[in-house]
């Protein structure tokens, strides 16, 4: 299954990643010589087996379905690179 | 036990004792530990230091000592990765996308460690997000490995991704460290710097305020200098917390009290399928040498079979990057962290601000992980390696039916030149060839220092443990420690006045 370089650039679109040409020949490069090295993994029969879920038994707790805290909206802001009166800012999407 | 004069010498268990009998003060001793890390810069081993959080809470220890009210890890000054979110205190992954980041909030590791007296002296570097092997792709830059080849001058690597905690060790700037394990980054570093370093079980330890990689296979753990300290540590990071759901309600043991069992009659496995063509002899010569101090010390040796050890590796640089593609999705810009300037569309925002933010292993990452999720690939890549995943874990399970703890080599060298393997992203996965099938299947690994190769640089030994049995992954440890009576030292060529 090789990567071609609309591949590449369709990958990297759905990864909100913006590339050059130069790294999409470099990538391409490189991802088909780790698709090379994974194949290997078509050679184990796989029939049956389970696809691991948990590495560890156990059931997932669960807890009364409440609030138990919040109220943090300055400190959520604290990081943010662009804000207005606790709310995030980014580029206009609605024209 | 004589004390050494010069406090960054002392073990944990070495301080507490000193700090007990009021031999040394906390200042001082967190004095003595910041005297160290300035003067080892040229190590690059930490990313942010915290001097004076350092010695404030140094003053908090003494007083408590004073009053009789000293908790189990009172006064020890340590690392910690700066993986861990720590309050107020800027945390990076090495980054740069969180060049500025300073968490609002504590991870749950780092504030048992806090609770139970212990002091940091700063934030260590590690590989950018935890994806490398040699910590050469922070975004801070390399650290350098405090040892060298005998006679030679050239920087190595300090291993990775923990690559920081681990030299903060072996150069003697810290009393102990933590790190994160997704693949090796806690086992190969502290191989390789000659150090021991513990992968707890999954859920052993909360994953809750730690900058999440890959998350089914991501485990905080310690690093020391001796197995007794990495039992005292593990003791106060391990529990149960509401905050993580993966980590398990099952009660912390008294690992230290472990270490005095012994391994007689203790069955211990060697995997076949860990002898790997290209290991250079020595590490096979130092395997064989482990084998002969457990048996000398009575333990039973049994040969054992982990069949799909050689498709772990590929199968964990499936799930690893899928996860990890899945987990950064959130920097994005917006809420936290670099924002690339003068973008006006939204989507050009997000793409702009990732190609800049993260490096260019990241960057790979990201595609690989994102290409085998992707419509019509998910099955053939992602579904089939967690099915090999499973696969992975029943081989343990099975040889845990004849055998408690299994013996292996920790990395299949020694450290190497910096540069010399970043051109080639398989070689260097191969660093992780003995430590990635303990993340796949969850289990407990702990590497110990047990010798020196022809060169003078430090080799490990692993032990590998069943679910929640590290107490006998640390007996074994000991029993391993205790034989190669690993009493090296590298150089002090870094030292600055």
């Amino acid at each position: 299954m090789a990567v071609d370089r609309d591949t590449v650039r369709r990958i990297a679109r759905l990864a909100r990643l913006a590339v050059d040409e130069d790294q999409v020949v470099a990538m391409e490069g490189e991802l088909n010589a780790l698709l090379t090295w994974v194949e290997q993994l078509q050679e184990v029969n796989v029939e049956g087996v389970p696809p691991m879920a948990s590495v560890v038994e156990q059931r997932l707790k669960l807890r009364e379905d409440v609030v138990t805290d919040g109220g943090y909206a300055q400190d959520l802001m604290l990081n943010a690179p662009q804000t207005e009166d606790n709310f995030f800012v980014v580029p206009k999407v609605v024209e | 036990m004589a004390l050494s004069s010069d406090p960054t010498r002392f073990t944990i268990a070495d301080a507490r004792d000193a700090l007990a009998g009021k031999q040394i003060s906390a200042t001082e001793l967190a004095q003595a530990h910041i005297t160290a890390l300035t003067a080892a810069t040229a190590l690059n081993a930490f990313i942010t230091e915290t001097p004076d959080r350092a010695l404030s809470a140094a003053e908090t220890s003494d007083a408590r000592i004073a009053a009789g009210e000293a908790r189990p890890l009172e006064g020890i000054p340590l690392a910690i990765k700066d993986l861990f979110c720590t309050k107020g205190v800027r945390t990076t992954a090495a980054s740069r996308i969180l060049d500025n980041f300073f968490p609002t909030y504590e991870s749950t590791v780092t504030q048992n460690l806090w609770d139970a007296g212990a002091l940091m002296l700063g934030k260590t570097n590690l590989d950018e997000f935890a994806m490398g092997s040699s910590n050469e792709t922070s975004y801070f830059g390399p650290v350098i490995n405090p040892w060298r080849a005998r006679g030679r001058n050239e920087d190595l690597v300090p291993g990775g991704s923990s690559g920081g905690s681990a030299t903060a060790l072996a150069a003697h700037l810290a009393l102990g460290a933590t790190g994160t394990d997704t693949g090796g980054s806690i086992r190969q570093p502290a191989a390789v710097t000659g150090i021991v370093g513990l992968k707890p079980t999954y859920g052993r330890c909360s994953r809750w305020g730690t900058v999440a990689f890959a998350s089914s296979l991501d485990q905080a753990g310690p690093m020391t200098r001796t197995v007794r300290d990495a039992a005292i540590m593990l003791k106060v990071m391990a529990g149960h917390d509401p905050k993580d759901s993966t980590s398990v309600d099952t009660p912390v043991p008294d690992y230290e009290a472990a270490l005095n069992t012994g391994v007689k009659g203790l069955r211990v496995g060697i995997p076949k399928e860990y002898r790997i063509d290209g290991v250079p002899e020595e590490m096979d010569a130092l395997w064989q040498r482990g084998v002969g101090w457990l048996k000398a010390q009575g333990a039973e040796i049994v040969d054992v079979s982990l069949p799909h050890t050689k498709y772990a590796l590929p199968a964990y640089y499936i799930v690893a990057p899928a996860e990890a593609s899945s987990n950064l999705a959130r920097y994005d810009g917006v809420r936290y962290g670099h924002r690339a300037p003068g973008v006006s569309d939204l989507i050009g925002l997000y793409e702009r601000t990732r190609a800049e933010g993260f490096g260019r292993e990241v960057r790979r990452r990201i595609m690989i992980g994102t290409y085998v999720l992707s419509a019509g690939y998910y099955d053939a890549y992602y579904l089939r390696a967690q099915k090999i995943r499973t696969l992975i874990a029943r081989d343990f399970t099975q040889a845990f039916q004849q055998c408690d703890v299994l013996l292996t080599p920790a990395t299949p060298s020694a450290a190497f030149g910096i540069g010399s393997k970043t051109s080639d992203p398989v070689s260097m996965y191969l660093n992780d060839v003995f430590t990635v099938t303990v993340n796949l299947a969850g289990l407990p690994g702990m590497s110990v220092p047990a010798g020196l190769s022809q060169d003078g640089l430090p080799l490990g030994l692993q032990i590998i443990g069943k679910a929640f049995d590290e107490e006998t992954v640390l007996r074994a440890g000991r029993a391993i420690e205790t034989a190669a009576g690993f009493n090296a030292q590298p150089q002090s060529w870094w030292r600055t006045a």
